[in-house]
């Protein structure tokens, strides 16, 4: 039986040829919506697993560098549907697992059956959704668990402990630990002790894998911060790459050599 | 969702008027909820619990009305309109909540909030505001109860109302120009947001409106409902009976719950609601969220709202700032489904000329939110003439001078509601 897309995803943050696992998060189409493909080949060839942003008028989890690039994927007529169809359309295998990272409305006006569906057909394996909690993503997860497709599941250093078992358990493909309370791409450093609540967390989720996300954005901080967690997501720090123009490959790759 | 039978909407309306909406995931029927990002997740379960708690807490209850009295001016005056209602051949009351301090019902709300965030330990208020209404109220309220306050106001309504921003900034509040979005009340209660998320335990977010995820559609009812105990009250005894109808403007929805769900088990009154018609009915040129929007999720609740094909939130429209914003409370989303209340719309013009009508009618320049009741009330009136109609005066038009004053006295004197 083939692997789940779910579970393709927990493998890649569990066995990464170098660890912690990498996570790279870009907006689609975002800073040039024609190099889209091209980008997202470069992306996945040296992440472990690529997190892939639909703009949303109203993202209110993010920071100023998620915003820009979430207009400016607007403004060059990004959308779910555009997406799909040019994911649909490439001539290339990805190679690492492929999440969306979407604000609901998109998805509630896509239709969710329809939603997990498409998603399934052109290689997604899993979805973030910032403003969906647990108590309302029963409809959303019902639909993309018919396609073995994860909902990656976000807990906070402020997630009360009853809480954080019972989201570790809903969470699939791995459990997001945010890593400081705020939007992401926070210019302040990344809080000095984390272990703590790594361990709570890495023990909430059990057998499924941990990455933190939120500020990290150089080698320094991937080698602190992966050393207490499975992997790590790079989410700003890239977007200011690409919209620079600099090569996102190259900027991976020093992520993951030793600091 | 439209396929509920008449025994299911007439239960949730029961439900309704018995105050169990919303259930313990604030829902009001199928809408509602809470869509927010994890981060805030506790600091709303906490709010909940903590309002629950305070709302039905006695001494809050006469710390808080004894602010609405000696503070805020309250009662408001119930007003007859002689002139008007000869006119409209009608008979008129106006709820003046123009006549509460700082000008508008908005304070009602802020007041309650800010009072509950001293209770519930907050060091800081962060609220967002679209005309400077809220934002004004919110800066007085933490002025009065020794909270320092911040408030996010779209750069675009930061120009449109000049006056406001200063008029906080006197009151001790920080205002935070927001450069991001549309730049207007979408954008600044999305920044508002942001802000909470960075500080969950130590601030309070005053959210100005019906609106937002579970508990705010539910608090700012709470505390705008004195609005409609009052004026029950109020034509009670001047009158002896209610009113045929009893109609108020809708952007977010918050003075029109308040003036609306006292009225619910009132079966013989007419509740009407009346959003903004703005320029026109194509998307973009109104703010009628009940009458042209689909069912959605923004700012943390699952409502009616305006967005495209793709699910991006739609731009709108108003002459009026105050009615200018894409979503609408959940409760007007679930009062509208099960038809106890009706949703009509006035049009930028027809609001111009209620300004007009009821300022040289009766000495009472009315806010430009305001004149779409009033020019909703019209229309009652010539479908329904010689019935007694009450009508929710939100706010003063002292702030809309600047939009005022681009269009001549009389200008729509033609224009028919």
């Amino acid at each position: 039986m083939p692997m789940l897309p779910r579970d393709r995803i927990a493998q890649a943050v569990t066995q990464p040829a170098t660890r912690p696992a990498l996570v790279a998060f870009a907006t689609a189409g975002y800073p040039n919506a024609e190099t889209f493909l091209p980008t997202l080949r470069r992306i996945a060839e040296h992440a472990d697993v690529v997190e892939l942003g639909v703009p949303f008028t109203d993202p209110m989890a993010d920071g100023v560098t998620i915003q820009r690039s979430s207009e400016g994927a607007l403004a060059q007529g990004v959308s779910l549907r555009w997406i799909f169809d040019r994911l649909e359309q490439r001539d290339f295998d990805l190679g690492a697992p492929l999440l969306m990272m979407s604000y609901l409305n998109p998805l509630l006006t896509f239709g969710y059956r329809a939603l997990a569906e498409r998603a399934a057909k052109v290689g997604v394996d899993g979805f973030i959704v910032p403003d969906l909690p647990y108590e309302e993503s029963g409809p959303l997860r019902e639909a993309l668990d018919e396609h073995g497709l994860a909902l990656v599941q976000l807990v906070t250093p402020a997630t009360p402990a009853p809480r954080l078992e019972t989201l570790c358990a809903a969470s699939r493909g791995f459990v997001y630990a945010v890593t400081v309370t705020g939007i992401t791409g926070g210019a302040n450093a990344l809080p000095a002790e984390l272990s703590d609540y790594f361990d709570r967390v890495k023990r909430a989720a059990g057998n499924l894998p941990v990455c933190a996300g939120f500020g990290i954005r150089n080698r320094e901080d991937v080698a602190r911060i992966g050393a207490g967690v499975d992997g790590v997501i790079v989410g700003s720090a890239l977007v200011e790459i690409l919209e620079r123009g600099e090569d996102p490959g190259a900027f991976l790759q020093q992520l993951k050599s030793p600091a | 969702m439209t396929d509920l039978s008449a025994d299911d909407k007439a239960e949730l309306l029961r439900q309704l008027i018995a105050r169990e909406l919303p259930d313990e995931l604030g829902r009001f029927g199928p809408f509602g909820g809470r869509y927010a990002p994890e981060t805030l997740m506790p600091a709303l379960q906490r709010l909940t619990a903590g309002a629950q708690q305070l709302l039905a807490d006695p001494d809050f209850q006469a710390e808080l009305a004894a602010e609405l009295g000696s503070w805020v001016g309250r009662p408001t005056a119930l007003t007859p309109v002689p002139t008007l209602s000869a006119r409209w051949n009608a008979e008129v009351w106006l709820k003046r909540e123009d006549l509460a301090h700082t000008g508008a019902h908005k304070i009602n709300n802020a007041l309650g909030q800010a009072l509950l965030a001293k209770h519930l330990g907050a060091k800081r208020i962060i609220a967002e505001t679209g005309a400077g209404q809220h934002g004004v109220a919110a800066a007085a309220a933490c002025a009065r109860i020794g909270l320092p306050c911040v408030v996010y106001m779209g750069e675009i309504d930061m120009e449109r109302q000049a006056p406001n921003v200063d008029r906080m900034r006197r009151l001790g509040t920080q205002v935070v120009a927001v450069t991001s979005g549309d730049r207007t009340l979408r954008a600044a209660i999305d920044e508002a947001f942001r802000d909470w998320v960075a500080d969950p335990r130590d601030s309070y977010y005053l959210l100005g409106s019906a609106v937002g995820p579970h508990p705010y559609p539910y608090l700012v009812r709470e505390l705008q409902s004195v609005i409609g105990r009052e004026a029950r009250h109020q034509i009670l005894a001047a009158c002896g009976e209610l009113p045929d109808a009893a109609i108020a403007c809708v952007g977010g929805g918050s003075n029109a719950i308040g003036l609306f769900h006292p009225l619910l088990g009132d079966s013989g009154i007419r509740l009407i609601g009346v959003e903004a018609g703005g320029r026109g009915e194509a998307l973009g040129d109104n703010s009628a969220t009940l009458a042209t929007g689909r069912p959605g999720v923004l700012h943390g609740a699952y409502s009616m709202l305006l967005f495209d094909a793709d699910g991006q939130i739609q731009e709108t429209h108003s002459v009026s700032a105050g009615l200018d914003y894409p979503g609408v409370g959940p409760e007007h989303a679930l009062l509208k489904l099960i038809g106890r209340v009706d949703y009509w719309s006035a049009t930028d013009e027809q609001a111009l000329a209620a300004v007009d009508e009821l300022s040289a009618a009766e000495g009472i320049l009315p806010a430009l939110e305001s004149a779409h009741a009033l020019a909703g009330a019209k229309r009652f009136a010539r479908e329904y003439p010689g019935s007694r109609i009450l009508i929710g005066l939100s706010g003063r038009g002292d702030k809309d001078m600047p939009t005022l004053s681009q269009h001549e006295v009389g200008a729509y004197a033609h224009v028919a509601s």
